[in-house]
């Protein structure tokens, strides 16, 4: 396996899925088994996927890249060439996401092949997987800030056209247009970080960015500007990843089909936007950091409380998915960024694992969604129990589950923040939101599998889910135990996952613009002591540590703390569920008569949707419609206006012609008409007459001129 | 003793001129309007013929008065042959009636 | 190739064809048709080996020897009419980077609209008589380089553009036709006042040495060839020449048209017969800027330097007006060119950036909303053939009825939106990469982005609105697209697609001139570079 290769495999694995799409969309009508030549596709995908994962994670310590020019422009004025590359790169990370992505997929794929039979659209459905597959392999496999944007806006497609799979229904279209609007307001800020970049290192590619800010070279010659870049850059982030204040598409996107709110809006895309904060983490200043680390805190916060009350089962996944979401965010926000790309991916599989669950549920009961009419099931569909049973403990963050370890580590690394920071608030959320996670992931789990059935006719028809969905099932719960990712099931720090894969990236950021936790990449021995004012601050510390020795030694003493509480918050969440629900020891409709406006204001959401459709949305359309008036009757009106005036103007020059120019003209013909009329009645014909004009003519002459 | 001079000639004169005007402006009978011609031109004649004898002008006022006399008879030929005409077309030698000179 | 007046053909073959259309009988229809699809097909053959002979880095812009394709020569000359000196006019052709993206949009937008044009009905021999006429007023607007050549081809387009709307338009076609004609003619007016004071201010040397006055475009981009008193001369020290910056950015803001001289879009657009919205929005639109890189920016780099801020102030204007306003649209067709509006607001403000991105990304995004647009104004005419009418809330769920359509739909929608791998999204980057990087209209780049937003909305409200949901059972028995419309949308799917992965294709073609012209504005003028 030569690097070359695995580039090559690389690329032949990103364009294998768009392969399948073009060709099952332009086929799937005729064929109606070309959903085989998709699946076949998506197996031959994540196999390479696997391959080059193994050898990227065995053999390659360092990165591999490569990248050529999409397009270029030479000779610019003023600087020279101007590169718009495309390329690759393969760490740790892309490999460890290659399994991620392909694996879920690959399992989604299969789920999907009995839950969507019998659907007109079955080719269609499988074309738009591959599309996503491959928008989303490109965001995992980039090496620059463009092609990330590129893909970026492509899963945002793919996310369009599974969410409003079903368009007949009007939620469906509603919500697919609400998904890509909403993402668009995120992008644009990406955009705008993006273009703070470019425009001052003339560069998209990450590597060459952080190499040009850790010489020195500022955006704009300001902090600030470093900041803004962070923070906007970050934005895509809050669009795609359901941060608060834009997470409010992604509860509506469950109007999608339920494999794909397992494979899309829970497991891998929505984590794209982690995995961009963990690609731009090295250039974060520490007010970036804080931002990011409270808008995680307050989003999971948010979601969690909302995810309380919700009684469709896609739902409060979706919120806990939020909410899991911003404990990510929030963990790369305080510095945790090992933890927040572990809880990443082990969020995935047990994440995927519960939608699959609840699209077994929901297959069994005959796409009913809500809980109040479910109960029960336990004995009906075991496989689908025990498994989401497995991954609920893991979201709750119980020993012995992937999701314990990620956690934990996630809320170490808070305390350790609010320890060196001050900002105690952030650790607070997070244990809140263990408790609450915990507990309406119970709440879901008895309402739905315990007691007795609410709604018999739909219990009775229900059945367990055949082979192909109860293997991917199976796999996912399985992958949710601690011992893919480290041998110590209390600990995660010594596991191959975080020892040897997942390593915090050296800062870039000036030392007074970061938190004075986090590490720059040593210089060697000479060019420290050249520029010692720079450097005297640090401890010369060789290898791989990027964090103080004040933060390792503070993320120490947290750990245990961390883990005690976090396993009494989840206990007592646990606890909570089962003497409301399962013992009915406190009764849920009295808290709820007690608590009745908190519980409203959690049933709907916190009124944010109602917020932004009466204040953004509302406010949008009322502008627009202001204008077109204003285009209409002001502007148009303004040429219509110039048009009549003209028209005005032309018919007074009209009637002026009429009137006086020619009426002038007519004048004089008709004066001379009039006086040689009445002149004419002088001429009698008589010799007479004129002989006495004659003789009076004279007279007058003679009276007049006096010619005498 | 009254002395006859320049005077009582222009006098005579005007008074013959006179005449001759209401003579062609009263008469309706195209040869009675001659007649008042004729008068006109005898006025001037006086007048010519007393400028001539009183007047610092030689003879001069004698000939153009011969002339006068000889053209008034030629013109008195002319007239009367049109008047003549003017009976043979319209019956008549009213002046009053014979207006077409004025189309 | 050298010597072959291949300028001459690809402008004027459409004027054969009228000619043969002439001779041809009203009744026979299909024969005028086919001559019609012919001429404009050569036409399309000719403007594609015109691009592969077309070398990639001569500068054109200013000097008359990088131009390629050139014919030139002596046109009307009359020795010393009085005090006017030697009238000399020459019909002056060449192509450099800027225009040939433009040849190859005409030939392109020329040949769809005719297939588009098929079931045209009323009086077809004069209708494609006036199509022809029609192309040659545009290609030879794209390569005259006599100010007066131009004049005249721009003028030329008018006339038949008027009879198109007029005869064949919709119901308020008069009121359309003649808002159009006189809107046109109201900028051309000023147009023609900044042409003779161009004319009287510069001179050209010709081979015995003597100088005469010129409307050489080449000869007015080079101040040596201005006498100092000149009206327009750059060394007169009034404000005629800003005066009459104005005066021609005006002329040719109407055609983009850019705001507030955009009324006349709408109207033209709704009531024009669909052929025609395709060439209105397709070619017509980018005669405007167009005209201001080719004839604006390097005769008065002066002033268009003191001038950049508003240009791109009207820009995010068109942007962010033409979004709000598209909007608030309930009839398709109107909604479609309210977003020609807006999307010719990003070729504003790439070309006020005065950087080689921004005015690549102009270009580039000139010859991208001519493709994209005339798709969006195909997909309305598909339905409005078939439903007669336009209202965007008597549809609904037509995907499900049409579905080869509704792929078009998505594909025209999403390159609209600017989605990556179409076209359209590398333009539109690059314009926001050259508006970005220069200080002074940062401000406006950014808020230009919010139309990134908002096209999005229109776009995709429109796409619900008349595409998914339930099917509107009223509309149950319309057919998918025929043949012939599947040729109409294929090519220009593919073109879409094909720039939007790989944008060097068309890049390549301008950069060389783009950077001449950059160099020039920025530094003044050409003899200040040589």
């Amino acid at each position: 396996m030569t690097e070359s290769l695995l580039i090559t495999l690389s690329i032949v694995t990103l364009f294998l899925p768009l392969l399948g799409f073009a060709v099952v969309v332009l086929t799937g009508k005729k064929f109606s088994k070309m959903y085989l030549f998709e699946m076949l596709i998506i197996s031959a995908t994540l196999l390479i996927s696997l391959t080059i994962a193994f050898f990227k994670l065995s053999y390659y310590p360092h990165d591999i890249v490569a990248s050529l020019d999409w397009f270029k422009f030479s000779n610019v004025p003023g600087i020279g060439t101007l590169n718009f590359e495309i390329g690759v790169k393969i760490d740790n990370l892309t490999a460890l996401m290659l399994i991620v992505v392909n694996l879920i997929s690959f399992l989604v794929h299969l789920f999907s092949i009995e839950y969507m039979h019998g659907d007109p659209r079955y080719n269609r459905y499988f074309s738009y997987l591959g599309i996503f597959t491959f928008s989303m392999l490109g965001i995992v496999l980039t090496h620059n800030l463009l092609m990330m944007y590129i893909f970026w806006e492509l899963v945002g497609l793919s996310s369009y056209l599974l969410i409003g799979f079903w368009f007949e229904k009007k939620s469906a279209s509603d919500a697919s247009k609400k998904a890509f609007i909403v993402n668009r307001v995120g992008d644009i800020g990406m955009f705008a970080g993006i273009l703070i970049l470019f425009t001052n290192y003339h560069t998209f590619t990450f590597d060459k960015i952080f190499e040009q800010i850790s010489m020195g070279h500022l955006p704009f010659n300001s902090p600030a500007w470093l900041t803004a870049a962070g923070i906007l850059v970050f934005m895509g982030a809050v669009g795609k990843s359901a941060q608060f204040p834009l997470h409010v598409w992604l509860p509506d996107a469950m109007e999608g089909p339920t494999p794909v709110s397992a494979l899309i809006h829970a497991a891998t895309m929505v984590a794209a936007g982690v995995y961009l904060v963990v690609r731009i983490f090295a250039m974060l200043t520490a007010d970036a950091m804080t931002v990011i680390a409270i808008i995680g805190a307050v989003t999971s916060f948010i979601a969690a409380t909302i995810a309380l009350t919700q009684n469709d089962i896609k739902k409060v996944l979706a919120y806990s998915t939020v909410s899991q979401l911003g404990y990510m965010i929030m963990a790369l926000g305080v510095g945790a960024y090992s933890f927040a790309f572990f809880h990443l991916v082990t969020h995935a599989f047990f994440k995927a694992c519960l939608f699959l669950g609840s699209g077994s549920v929901i297959h069994a009961m005959h796409h009913e969604q809500d809980i109040r009419n479910m109960g029960g099931l336990r004995k009906k569909l075991p496989i689908t129990y025990y498994t989401f049973l497995i991954s609920t403990l893991a979201i709750s963050g119980i020993p012995f589950t992937s999701g314990f370890l990620s956690k934990d580590g996630i809320l170490a690394g808070t305390l350790t923040f609010g320890k060196l920071t001050g900002y105690w608030f952030i650790p607070a959320l997070g244990f809140l939101v263990a408790l609450l996670t915990a507990f309406y992931m119970f709440r879901l789990v008895i309402l739905t599998f315990h007691g007795e059935p609410r709604d018999h006719h739909k219990y009775d028809h229900a059945h367990e889910s055949p082979f192909v969905m109860a293997a991917p099932l199976v796999i996912l719960a399985t992958l949710s135990i601690f011992i893919w990712y480290t041998p110590n099931p209390v600990g995660a720090d010594q596991g191959w996952f975080l020892s040897k894969w997942v390593k915090t990236p050296h800062t870039v950021v000036p030392q007074n613009q970061r938190f004075n936790f986090m590490k720059t990449e040593e210089k060697t021995a000479a060019a420290e002591t050249s520029e010692p004012a720079l450097h005297e601050a640090e401890a010369p510390v060789h290898g791989e540590i990027t964090h103080s020795e004040m933060y390792t030694e503070a993320m120490h003493a947290s750990h245990y703390p961390a883990m005690f509480l976090s396993i009494a918050m989840a206990g007592l969440g646990i606890l909570f569920a089962f003497l409301i629900y399962q013992w009915k020891k406190i009764s849920a409709d009295m808290l709820e008569e007690k608590l009745r406006p908190l519980h409203k204001f959690s049933l709907n959401k916190w009124y944010i949707d109602e917020l932004y459709d009466a204040t953004w949305i509302a406010g949008t359309l009322a502008f627009s419609k202001m204008l077109y008036w204003i285009d209409s009757v002001i502007i148009d009106g303004a040429v219509n206006g110039a048009a009549t005036v003209t028209r005005f103007v032309s018919r007074l020059s009209g009637l002026f012609d009429t009137f006086v120019v020619d009426g002038f003209v007519n004048f004089t013909a008709f004066l001379s008409g009039f006086i040689g009329l009445n002149f004419k009645k002088l001429q009698t014909g008589k010799v007479q007459t004129y002989v006495i004009f004659v003789v009076f003519a004279i007279i007058i002459i003679m009276l007049v001129f006096k010619p005498y | 003793m009254l002395q006859v001079g320049l005077t009582h000639f222009l006098v005579i004169g005007a008074i013959l001129f006179s005449l001759g005007i209401y003579g062609i402006i009263t008469r309706k009978n195209a040869v009675m309007v001659l007649m008042g011609v004729e008068l006109i031109l005898n006025a001037a004649n006086i007048n010519f013929v007393a400028f001539s004898r009183y007047g610092n002008f030689g003879l001069n006022g004698q000939i153009a008065a011969l002339f006068v006399i000889v053209l008034a008879a030629a013109e008195a030929a002319i007239a009367l042959a049109i008047v003549l005409n003017i009976y043979k077309t319209y019956s008549n030698v009213n002046v009053d009636e014979i207006s077409n000179l004025k189309e | 190739m050298a010597g072959f007046p291949i300028l001459s053909l690809v402008t004027f073959l459409p004027v054969l064809g009228m000619i043969i259309i002439m001779f041809l009988k009203k009744e026979q229809a299909l024969t005028i048709k086919y001559t019609t699809l012919l001429i404009t097909g050569i036409q399309l053959v000719v403007a594609v080996v015109m691009l592969l002979n077309f070398n990639y880095n001569a500068q054109g812009v200013f000097q008359q020897s990088s131009f390629q394709f050139i014919e030139k020569f002596r046109w009307i000359q009359v020795p010393g009419v009085s005090w006017l000196g030697t009238v000399k006019i020459d019909y002056f052709l060449g192509v450099d980077g800027i225009s040939m993206p433009m040849i190859l949009l005409t030939a392109i937008v020329s040949f769809i609209a005719t297939l588009s044009s098929w079931n045209i009905e009323k009086s077809i021999k004069g209708y494609f008589a006036l199509f022809l006429l029609l192309d040659t007023g545009m290609m030879g607007v794209f390569v005259s380089l006599d100010f007066f050549l131009f004049y005249i081809f721009w003028e030329l387009m008018l006339l038949p553009m008027y009879f198109l709307i007029g005869i064949w338009g919709g119901p308020r076609k008069e009121y359309a036709a003649i808002k159009f004609f006189i809107y046109t003619l109201f900028g051309s007016v000023f147009m023609l006042l900044v042409m003779i004071g161009l004319y009287f201010s510069a001179f050209e040397t010709l081979a015995d040495g003597t100088k005469v006055h010129t409307f050489n475009l080449l000869a007015m981009m080079d101040p040596s060839n201005f006498s100092a008193n000149g009206i327009l001369s750059p060394f007169n020290p009034s404000n005629l020449r800003f005066i009459a910056y104005i005066a021609l950015f005006v002329g040719f803001a109407i055609k983009i048209p850019m705001f507030p001289f955009h009324t006349w879009l709408p109207d033209a657009h709704v009531e024009a017969p669909t052929p025609i919205s395709v060439i209105l929005a397709g070619v017509l639109l980018k005669m405007g800027t167009y005209g201001i890189l080719r004839i604006s920016y390097p005769i008065f780099p002066d002033i268009t330097k003191q001038l950049m801020w508003w240009i791109a102030l009207f820009g995010m204007i068109n942007i962010l007006y033409g979004a709000f306003v598209a909007l608030a649209q309930k009839d398709f067709k109107k909604l479609i060119a309210y977003s020609s509006v807006s999307h010719m607001g990003y070729v504003l403000l790439g070309m006020a950036s005065l950087t080689t991105a921004g005015i690549s990304g102009a270009v580039f995004q000139m010859f991208n909303h001519g493709t994209i647009t005339a798709m969006l104004f195909l997909i309305v005419g598909v339905i409005y053939d078939r439903a007669h009418t336009r209202g965007l809330d008597e549809f609904g769920g037509l995907a499900v009825q049409m579905p080869i359509y509704a792929g078009f739909v998505t594909v025209a929608f999403f390159a609209a939106i600017g989605l990556p791998s179409m076209s359209g999204f590398v333009s539109e980057a690059l314009v926001f990469v050259g508006s970005f990087s220069v200080e002074g209209i940062r401000v406006l780049s950014i808020l230009s982005s919010l139309g990134i937003l908002l096209g999005a909305g229109y776009m995709l409200w429109t796409l619900q609105r008349v595409y998914l949901g339930k099917l509107n059972e009223k509309w149950a028995n319309l057919k998918d697209l025929d043949v012939r419309e599947y040729l109409m949308f294929v090519p220009l799917s593919i073109i879409v697609i094909f720039l939007g992965v790989y944008p060097s294709g068309m890049l390549n073609i301008m950069t060389t001139s783009v950077n001449t012209l950059v160099n020039l504005v920025n530094n003044g003028f050409a003899k200040v570079l040589f």
